[in-house]
């Protein structure tokens, strides 16, 4: 199937059969994390993945980022796999973002400057966005002098967001973001999902991972589900084929 | 040498041993259960050194090249797998990391040493090679055990942080640095400790050694000097190679950090 002929033009960000298995113990057998699973994600694109704890779908999103190698299978984007030097570059501009967000030690703002020093990052920080976006979350100022250990899990996971939006990514791969959060948390970070995607809808994607089938339909166009490392079930919010486009 | 000293007799010795009892009197006492083993050491102490002391009275004696080499290829390998048994986090390839950067780095500062400061002749001399490579490789044992144990800590448990920033778009050189550095910065603290305090708070083995084989005072300091900044620069070497070898092994070329290499030991 790999290098068949396709209709339309390369999808954004596209997984093709991957698989992966974790190493046999020294007298276990291996067992598939994720095998045989494919997913297309085209501009414009709000796609969901849902299923039960283990059935793989931190492991596509890792896959998705090329955080983790791959024992079968590709990712391509733009329709081309990535070569090696040029996954830095990848991946700022498809991020993933971690079910519990890692902050360092330090300020809010320190934490907002340190990925901008990376060498794939272009412009500086820039104070002014900055502001503007923590007013939009009823914050001022004194937000960016707090130490990181002293917010609470919904302002880190707030933080860990601006840190990676700020890259100007195409495509956020978000993984159960609001798993660990209270209902208002969770609903300020769908905001800001929301505000993030349709500022571009047209260029920007998201895949977002959840346990939570309503939070899938709010937040995608179109749902995945995955089951002991398969595909279990493809479904839209429209029947049928690939749903491109979906504004918010 | 300038001086005389006082060669031991083998009844001298003997009554030094005897004092091993005053360890054993105070586990009786005290009831601390380690006679058993204080008798294992006081075993160890003597067939370990006597046996030390029959091959280098050999290695002496014959004074030839491939005997000095091969000696101190044994002291190498020696020295890289008892770095690597005291780490607590091991992962594949470890062995011949510490074995490497250990090798390189000894022989590269013992070779400084033979050629370029004592200037010894033949540059084999057992008398200078073995004690200089000995001193060296005892000091960067302990850099590169503690830049193992630190880097495969820091990685481990600073694993979120180190994928959030790949995740962001870093090299992996970019995510690693800050482990990395730490790892580093821990192996070299005990020389530069030990170079704060000697002569003060320590007086050196081997100065002492000296010393007491009638040395003078001055030019036993002149050999302690050198053998600090030899020691120190052996330290360096050998920690930040073992910590870059063992980076490029937890990080792949794709950038990925490979963290499920990293295992603890029992």
């Amino acid at each position: 199937m790999t290098g068949a002929p396709r209709g339309r033009a390369s999808a954004l960000l596209e997984a093709r059969d991957v698989g992966r298995r974790v190493a046999p113990a020294r007298s276990g057998k291996e067992r598939w994390l994720l095998r045989g699973v494919s997913i297309a994600v085209q501009s414009g694109e709000r796609v969901a993945i849902v299923g039960p704890t283990g059935a793989g779908k931190t492991v596509l999103l890792r896959a998705l980022a090329l955080l983790d190698p791959l024992d079968e299978g590709q990712v391509l984007w733009a329709g081309d796999p990535v070569p090696d030097e040029m996954v830095p570059r990848f991946r700022r501009q498809a991020i993933y973002l971690h079910q519990r967000p890692a902050l360092a030690e330090g300020s809010v703002e320190a934490n907002l400057r340190r990925p901008l020093g990376f060498g794939v990052a272009h412009g500086g920080y820039d104070p002014a966005r900055t502001r503007q976006a923590l007013t939009a979350l009823g914050r001022d100022d004194s937000f960016l002098a707090k130490l990181t250990a002293d917010l609470s899990g919904g302002e880190a996971q707030i933080v860990a967001f601006l840190r990676a939006i700020q890259l100007d990514p195409q495509v956020l791969l978000l993984d159960e973001p609001t798993a660990a959060l209270d209902g208002e948390a969770a609903s300020a970070i769908e905001r800001l999902v929301e505000g993030w995607f349709s500022e571009r809808a047209g260029e920007r994607a998201l895949v977002w991972v959840s346990h939570d089938h309503e939070q899938a339909r709010r937040m995608a166009g179109r749902v995945m589900g995955l089951s002991a490392g398969r595909v279990a079930h493809v479904g839209g919010l429209e029947p049928d084929g690939p749903v491109t486009g979906q504004g918010a | 040498m300038t001086g005389q000293y006082i060669d031991l007799t083998a009844g001298q010795v003997a009554v030094a041993a005897l004092l091993i009892l005053v360890n054993a009197g105070i586990s009786l006492a005290l009831r601390l259960g380690m006679e058993r083993r204080l008798l294992v050491a006081a075993v160890r102490t003597i067939a370990q050194l006597a046996l030390i002391g029959l091959v280098l009275d050999r290695v002496f004696a014959v004074g030839r090249v491939e005997i000095v080499l091969f000696l101190m290829t044994v002291m190498v390998l020696v020295a890289g797998v008892a770095a690597v048994r005291r780490t607590e986090r091991r992962y594949p390839g470890i062995w011949l990391n510490a074995v490497v950067s250990m090798w390189a780095s000894s022989w590269l500062i013992t070779a400084v040493a033979l050629f370029g400061i004592v200037r010894v002749r033949p540059w084999y001399d057992p008398q200078y090679a073995i004690p200089l490579l000995g001193m060296v490789l005892g000091n960067t044992l302990n850099g590169i055990s503690l830049g193992l144990d630190r880097l495969t800590q820091e990685l481990e448990i600073r694993r979120d942080q180190v994928e959030a920033f790949l995740a962001l778009g870093a090299t992996r050189w970019e995510a690693a640095q800050d482990p990395v550095r730490r790892a580093v910065r821990t192996g070299m603290i005990p020389i530069i400790n030990s170079m704060m305090v000697v002569g003060i708070v320590s007086i050196p083995g081997m100065m002492t050694g000296q010393i007491l084989a009638g040395v003078a005072p001055l030019s036993a300091v002149e050999y302690q000097i050198v053998i600090m900044f030899l020691i120190a620069s052996g330290t360096a070497l050998g920690t930040v190679g073992v910590v870059l070898l063992g980076y490029r092994r937890l990080f792949n070329e794709r950038h990925q950090f490979l963290v499920q290499r990293i295992s603890k030991t029992e």
